[in-house]
């Protein structure tokens, strides 16, 4: 059923012709327009990578070639056509007949891209039962079973008849692959496969889309991941608000980029550049080159220790788990400590016992040479805005209710009594994040999220802390303001030499911006030390895992690709 | 994990479950029953008074003597702790106590007339399910004139009063139209009125609860991946977006049967037809207070029921439940 | 609170402004009902076309018509003056037993929410249990305990609905008590009293607002509801509740006595409904 048929690439007619592509929603009037003369064709055996940061329209191009752009859009295009079939113009019935069967789509995020009440087998076998593709029952029940041996799930007979919640991320996004393959579609199109995976299921998800490509089927993988694309892709495309900015081969892309947005991207992808350096071009604070990160003296005293915590929760099933596991660290003054991790490995637990918001079952904190979690709340509470934090949301850490002003002006010291004074401090702490101060009277929900994000820094140096601890504060976005908000965090740093806890579950962030690592897995701290030494000569063999797993340019020439980074069945 | 596995399956039994469900079933109807004898304790002046003039129909005096005897035939002279004890103890027995007026036993006069107003509740909300579904089937996610009328009016039906609606059905298709019996019989006919005014209501919550969560799942990811299989649009909400629709509706339905004996009272009476709306009604105005607190402990006890069972529809639609 | 004024410059009239801007019409027209209603409560006699106590056998039962709007009764009462007389002690029975029962729902709400522990649940259990019985039937509790009168009637009805919404308070509370912004408040030092005042409360209670607005309306179909049964005001009185319970028994000779005093029921009811849920909808941020 999987026949390969590869002939050589100049026999070959395209597959899929875009011509002048446009997607607007709404009215004549007021009609925005999102996608703008986008252009590209596709043969088979070929990837194509359409890459963006959000609101860059790449999705909706993804969307319009299947019909599917929403429900008040309007798709114009000069040609648009696939393996001989003219979408312009399809009705519902011919839209149907191209879905699934000559093109497969899969989203991002297979926990809500698998209907979490059918069972994984059904969903998988939806699109044979839908195309008729099969004439009994167990013809499908088989033909389930050898798609998800296909994609490398182990025990295909057992997960079939399991829930999508059943499975681990991984597992559920090879899942959903697989139902796109289920037609052996001549066309499979990505939409951020890899984006909510941890970096193990990542390496296999791309594994999986890279091996469909060598099997002759064209490719269209839509990213903002640089690193994701670079790995997979023949040809880029780079958006950018609804606009092509740039077109090539990939080695031309990540080789010698010729538009400057493109090089924005790129030097904003921490991985690439040297540790510590600038990532976004911005002009905030500092403007000089910093001096290269000296490893930590060990000499400079330790603000904060903990000593083997333990924190068990109650699971669904009323029985206890250790979520944190006799963990142990030191942070230093003006050191940056990251704790890396996938998600479930305890490390927030330990933020949210080092916050003493929540109270470890064994173990201790101690803040400042003085005890700090075994303190009653009212001793703790004058002390506490010397520990601040970033959350991850910024948004849902803001009173919906409160403008920016009011904000940063609550979070200030006492110290600051007459109200001339806290209207200075505030517009200094919004000039220190880059702020303008006319956002002082918005809300958080009229900020967008790289603003949001600089607002909650300014809250957390507020009150002069000696530790932030920041909870995967670059996670939820794009890579230019992620480069924007990492290079702030470094030049507040240098200004004001405070310590930072930096949690993260992305390698690259951590390594850019920590002198110290921690490696957490299930609870248990499994490898630390200093990032080079992390680095270069990790202990344990998960954090070889971890930085195998590590998405990293192809084309990047500091770090040699080793072949076994993406080596299938890492289970 | 799998050392935990042996715990897990105990938690996760039925029977455990079920028998947990069924304590706080049953404590949730004793805190009823203490409410139910507060009320007939609470109840301002002399209970012996109260009783005498809803027997004689007229307002008085009576003899100290008469007084004497009906505290003591009912037990009033006895510490109210003894008498609690002796409502439960009866009530474990089935007996709700007598009715002031009819002297007869008010579990006997509820079991006559509650099989009607169950009826009328349980046709009404089958009704209400169905309309609701297939007004939401056909208007969710789409942007015409029929959505717009139809949403509309989902809003009014939730806001209209129930007695009125039902008088508006009576007054256009029993009296003008002719259609339908005029009031009180309880042939299947008869039955078809009552159900639509009491379910119209119904609906309109129904349906907005419903529409609202169906909109949401339209835009799920998981309904783009089906339609990106070649799915119909019928076939996405039949097979993926209905079921996901249907379950804040169903969690509803616990809640809607206080709705639907509320609303089957007024009808009952706007209908004239047999039933607990009747009885209750009769009972308030003469202050016939046994009867009105049996009737609150079987609502109560119907109420713990049907949570039960929309619990365990719950589950069955939505494997994703642990048992708790 | 005054230290950050500076900081938020007329805010609240901005906002004001650009509500009325961007008002939909069907909000505009229930807004028009609301007004009507509350005028003929405050001043009845300005918008009545006769004297609504005034007998005029000659006239009786008559159908709607030119010389009167909406009919008169078996008495030859002018039915619309007789519905504009109702409506102040309508609202009044509504707005009452709205008040009784936030009062009540609040107070119990907040504290099981607060409290936690013990005494939550305790309060949690009241409520399930006191949920469990349908709305009219704890009505019908009171009425029977007390005897029907219009302070009867506010009580049953506030009573009534009281749980529900002590609830809905409770879980409201809770929710955003766990939020990030009550976390970020405490890592900052903020005492709880303080953090409950300034963030949990005021955001408890503006969806209060929507709920309060709904709630009258439902108040006063409930408390017609009663009287419509006969449990409610007595006869005379031209209160909503008090016609259509006359009304019933003239309704297959005479429709407009049951169906106009409905008719001002629901139509009121349902502008409060609008505008509830407008309000309700701008809380959430939807347009």
């Amino acid at each position: 059923m999987l026949q390969v048929h590869l002939k050589p690439v100049w026999q070959q007619a395209d597959l899929l012709t875009v011509d002048s592509l446009s997607v607007s929603f709404g009215l004549d009037i007021s009609a925005k327009t999102v996608v703008r003369n986008v252009s590209f064709s596709l043969r088979p055996g070929r990837c194509l990578a359409i890459v963006g940061e959000s609101g860059s329209g790449k999705s909706v191009t993804a969307r319009a070639l299947i019909g599917l752009a929403g429900r008040h859009a309007r798709v114009h295009a000069r040609q648009l056509s696939f393996d001989g079939t003219d979408l312009i113009g399809l009705n519902d019935r011919g839209w149907q007949r191209v879905r699934g069967n000559g093109i497969g789509f899969v989203l991002q995020d297979a926990l809500v891209s698998l209907d979490p009440l059918r069972r994984v087998g059904k969903e998988i076998g939806e699109g044979l039962r839908l195309h008729g593709a099969v004439s009994s029952r167990q013809e499908l029940t088989q033909r389930v079973i050898a798609l998800l041996k296909l994609v490398g799930i182990p025990e295909p007979e057992i997960k079939a008849q399991q829930m999508p919640h059943q499975l681990s991320g991984g597992q559920r996004q090879r899942a959903l692959i697989a139902a796109a393959l289920a037609l052996d579609p001549h066309l499979l199109i990505a939409d951020e496969p890899t984006t909510a995976l941890d970096v193990t299921a990542q390496a296999q998800a791309l594994a999986l889309l890279e091996e469909t490509k060598t099997r002759g089927k064209a490719l269209i993988l839509i990213s903002h991941d640089l690193a994701v694309v670079s790995r997979v892709a023949d040809e880029v495309l780079v958006m950018r608000q609804g606009e092509v900015v740039e077109r090539g081969t990939a080695a031309q892309i990540f080789g010698d980029p010729r538009h400057s947005y493109t090089r924005q991207l790129l030097d904003a992808v921490p991985s690439r550049r040297p540790r510590g350096s600038r990532l976004s071009s911005s002009t905030i604070g500092e403007q000089t080159e910093p001096p290269p990160v000296q490893s930590p003296p060990t000499s400079r005293p330790i603000v904060l220790e903990a000593t083997n915590l333990v924190k068990r929760f109650k699971g669904p099933d009323g029985t206890l788990r250790a979520a944190v596991d006799g963990v142990s660290f030191e942070l230093r003054s003006g050191e940056t400590l990251g704790i890396v991790g996938e998600s479930g490995s305890g490390k927030s637990t330990v933020a949210r016992m080092v916050l003493a918001l929540e109270a470890p079952d064994e173990g201790a904190v101690q803040f400042e040479g003085r005890a700090w979690t075994t303190l009653a709340e009212r001793e703790r509470q004058p002390r506490r805005r010397s520990i601040s934090i970033i959350y991850q949301d910024p948004l849902s850490s803001f009173d919906p209710r409160w403008t920016v002003g009011r904000i940063l002006s609550d979070s200030l010291s006492s110290n600051v009594q007459t109200s001339r004074k806290r209207q200075e401090r505030v517009l200094e702490l919004l000039d220190l994040v880059g702020l303008s101060k006319t956002l002082l009277d918005r809300r958080p929900i009229e900020l967008s999220g790289g603003q949001r994000q600089r607002v909650a820094i300014a809250r957390a140096i507020a009150p002069n802390p000696a530790v932030i601890i920041c909870d995967e504060p670059v996670s939820a976005l794009d890579v230019s303001i992620q480069a924007q908000v990492l290079d702030l965090l470094g030049d507040l740093k240098r200004h004001l030499g405070m310590s930072y806890l930096f949690i993260s579950h992305d390698l690259a962030v951590v390594r850019h911006i920590s002198d110290r690592i921690i490696v957490m897995r299930e609870g248990r701290i499994v490898d630390c030390g200093t990032t080079e030494e992390i680095f270069i000569n990790p202990r344990s063999e998960y954090t070889r895992s971890l930085i195998a797993a590590m998405p990293r340019f192809v084309c990047d020439p500091e770090i040699s690709r080793s072949s076994t980074i993406f080596e299938r069945g890492v289970a | 994990m799998n050392g935990n596995e042996a715990v897990k399956r105990i938690a996760r039994n039925p029977l455990v479950w079920f028998a947990r469900r069924i304590l706080s079933g049953a404590a949730v109807v004793w805190a009823a029953a203490t409410f139910a004898f507060l009320i007939q304790c609470l109840l301002p002046g002399d209970r012996a008074q109260i009783i005498i003039n809803v027997r004689s129909g007229n307002v008085g005096s009576a003899a100290p003597a008469e007084l004497a005897s009906i505290n003591a035939q009912y037990g009033f002279d006895q510490p109210l702790v003894v008498q609690y004890a002796n409502y439960i103890w009866r009530m474990l027995h089935g007996d709700l106590g007598e009715s002031y007026q009819q002297h007869r036993p008010v579990a006997g006069i509820i079991a006559e007339q509650i099989g009607p107003t169950i009826a009328l509740a349980l046709a009404a909300l089958l009704m209400a399910w169905i309309i609701a579904i297939l007004t939401t089937l056909l208007i969710a996610g789409r942007d015409n004139i029929w959505s717009k009328l139809l949403s509309g009016a989902q809003i009014f039906l939730a806001t209209v009063p129930p007695y009125w609606l039902a008088t508006i059905l009576l007054v256009v298709f029993a009296v003008n139209l002719r259609i339908f019996p005029v009031v009180g019989e309880n042939s299947p006919m008869g039955l078809v009125l009552p159900t639509l005014a009491l379910a119209l209501e119904l609906s309109g919550f129904f349906g907005q609860v419903v529409l609202n969560e169906f909109t949401r799942v339209l835009e799920q990811p998981f309904v783009t991946s089906a339609r990106a299989r070649g799915m119909s649009d019928l076939g996405v909400r039949l097979h993926h977006v209905l079921r996901h629709a249907a379950l804040p509706g169903i969690t509803l339905s616990g809640w809607a049967l206080g709705k639907l004996l509320s609303g089957a009272i007024l009808i009952e009476v706007v209908f004239a037809r047999q039933g607990l709306g009747g009885v209750l009604v009769a009972a308030t105005s003469s202050r016939d207070v046994p009867i009105v607190s049996g009737a609150v402990l079987i609502s109560a006890g119907l109420f713990v029921l049907v949570s039960l069972i929309v619990d365990l529809a719950y589950r069955m639609l939505d494997p994703r439940m642990e048992l708790t | 609170m005054s230290r950050s004024a500076e900081l938020t410059v007329s805010r609240p009239l901005g906002e004001l402004l650009e509500f009325l801007y961007h008002i939909p019409f069907r909000v505009a027209a229930a807004l028009a009902v609301i007004g009507f209603f509350l005028l003929a409560a405050i001043a009845p006699k300005a918008l009545q076309t006769h004297d609504p106590l005034a007998i005029d056998l000659s006239s009786s039962l008559q159908p709607p018509s030119i010389v009167h709007w909406l009919g008169t009764d078996q008495l030859g009462r002018d039915l619309y003056s007789r519905v504009l007389e109702g409506a102040g002690q309508s609202l009044a029975i509504g707005l009452g037993a709205t008040a009784l029962s936030m009062s009540v729902a609040l107070i119990l709400g907040v504290a099981a929410a607060l409290a936690g522990g013990l005494l939550d649940s305790i309060l949690t259990r009241i409520f399930d249990v006191l949920f469990a019985i349908p709305t009219l039937l704890l009505a019908l509790v009171f009425v029977t305990v007390f005897g029907p009168s219009v302070p009867t009637e506010v009580i049953a009805v506030g009573i009534g609905t009281a749980p529900g919404y002590a609830r809905m308070i409770r879980g409201q509370m809770l929710s955003i008590k766990g939020t990030g912004y009550v976390e970020a408040a405490k890592s900052l030092g903020r005492p709880f009293p303080r953090i409950v005042w300034r963030h949990i409360l005021p955001n408890a209670m503006s969806p209060l607002t929507a709920m309060v607005t709904i709630g009258v309306g439902q108040a006063i179909i409930w408390a017609s509801g009663l009287a419509f049964l006969g449990l409610g005001v007595a006869p005379p009185a031209p209160e909503w509740g008090a016609l259509l319970n006359a009304g019933r028994n003239y309704v297959i000779y005479a429709w407009w006595l049951e169906i106009i005093p409905g008719l001002a029921v629901t139509i009121f009811a349902l502008s409060l409904t609008i505008v509830g849920g407008h309000l309700q909808d701008r809380l959430e941020g939807k347009s």
